[in-house]
């Protein structure tokens, strides 16, 4: 289970320069210090996780229950309130920041976003389907998907069965990333490759779930 | 500034000379043979600049025993040792692949000269 996480928001890609000379994809990631406004306990609440709130947000343009819970919490309205599971809680306080320094160079990380929305799309986008012949008399059918199932028995398409529609717009997670650099004054994050989702989005950093590089 | 650009800015070389296509350059190269460093020059004609930020590079081509040879640059690459501007040169448009299709005095371009 998690030890450490933190949100952000995706900013864009660039690249770096390593040690070897060689080149680096990015994904730069703004970390506004995020700031707990709920401790959720397993007694309590039934799991254990915090709820922090990111960004700025006018108190003017709340609603009165959010208005309410940030002010029983003490603290500053966000754009968002995201919640983050952790095993242990017990380090956590109300009014805490988590800053970009919870990560530091080389830790392994997985990262989660919402993907960007594709409306809706063919089974070969959406499904990485084949598709059919170009030629040999194939007519309006190149993109299709072919059968959907047999005849008289069953006499239906099965549940599940993969069709055009919506895709996108989905929880992403990207696992082992490793980071290029923590940035705590300047509050961005460097991750190596890419991260789901579109520029401005919400990103969770976490550590690796599968990692064996994770240092415990 | 967006947050990309303050990242990219500490990965941009201050000692870049201003030139451009046509330009006649020698890049000077490091090359890592084994555990021993040393330096290479490439000189040849730029025949065109894409990109910005630090993903920036550079084409040159030169011949090379006959037989033309391109190599890209990135532009900020710490690889580089020095770039040196040798001549100006007078052409008319920003890529110059044209000069693939060329040999001999045709394949030249002219050399600016300052008025």
């Amino acid at each position: 289970m998690t030890q450490k996480a933190i949100v952000g928001e995706k900013v864009g890609m660039t690249q770096v320069w390593d040690e070897d000379n060689k080149i680096v994809p990015v994904t730069v990631v703004k970390v506004t210090p995020c700031r707990v406004v709920q401790v959720k306990t397993a007694d309590h609440d039934g799991y254990a996780a915090i709820q922090v709130a990111i960004g700025d947000k006018d108190a003017k343009k709340l609603s009165k229950p959010k208005a309410g819970h940030y002010a029983k919490a003490g603290v500053a309205p966000g754009r968002e309130l995201v919640e983050l599971r952790f095993e242990d809680v017990s380090e956590f306080e109300v009014g805490q920041e988590l800053t970009a320094e919870t990560f530091e160079a080389g830790d392994v990380v997985d990262a989660v976003g919402t993907s960007k929305g594709k409306g809706f799309t063919g089974v070969m986008k959406r499904h990485n389907f084949a598709g059919q012949r170009a030629t040999h008399g194939a007519h309006l059918v190149h993109r299709m998907p072919g059968s959907i199932g047999q005849c008289a028995t069953p006499a239906r398409v099965f549940k599940g069965t993969k069709m055009a529609g919506r895709s996108g717009g989905q929880q992403v997670t990207t696992q082992n990333l490793t980071i290029v650099k923590a940035e705590a004054e300047q509050e961005f994050i460097l991750v190596k490759g890419s991260v789901p989702g579109p520029k401005g989005g919400t990103v969770i950093i976490r550590d690796a779930v599968k990692s064996r590089k994770v240092q415990v | 500034m967006n947050l990309t650009d303050i990242v990219d800015q500490t990965q941009l070389r201050d000692d870049v000379p201003a030139f451009g296509p046509g330009d006649n350059v020698k890049v000077h190269v490091k090359v890592v043979e084994g555990n021993r460093e040393r330096v290479q020059v490439f000189q040849g004609t730029v025949i065109g600049i894409r990109g910005a930020g630090a993903g920036k590079s550079f084409k040159v081509r030169k011949l090379s025993f006959g037989v033309g040879v391109e190599r890209t640059f990135p532009m900020h690459s710490p690889i580089i040792e020095k770039i040196e501007v040798a001549t100006k040169g007078d052409v008319r448009r920003a890529k110059l692949y044209y000069l693939r299709d060329r040999v001999g005095k045709s394949a030249k371009v002219k050399e600016k000269r300052d008025l």
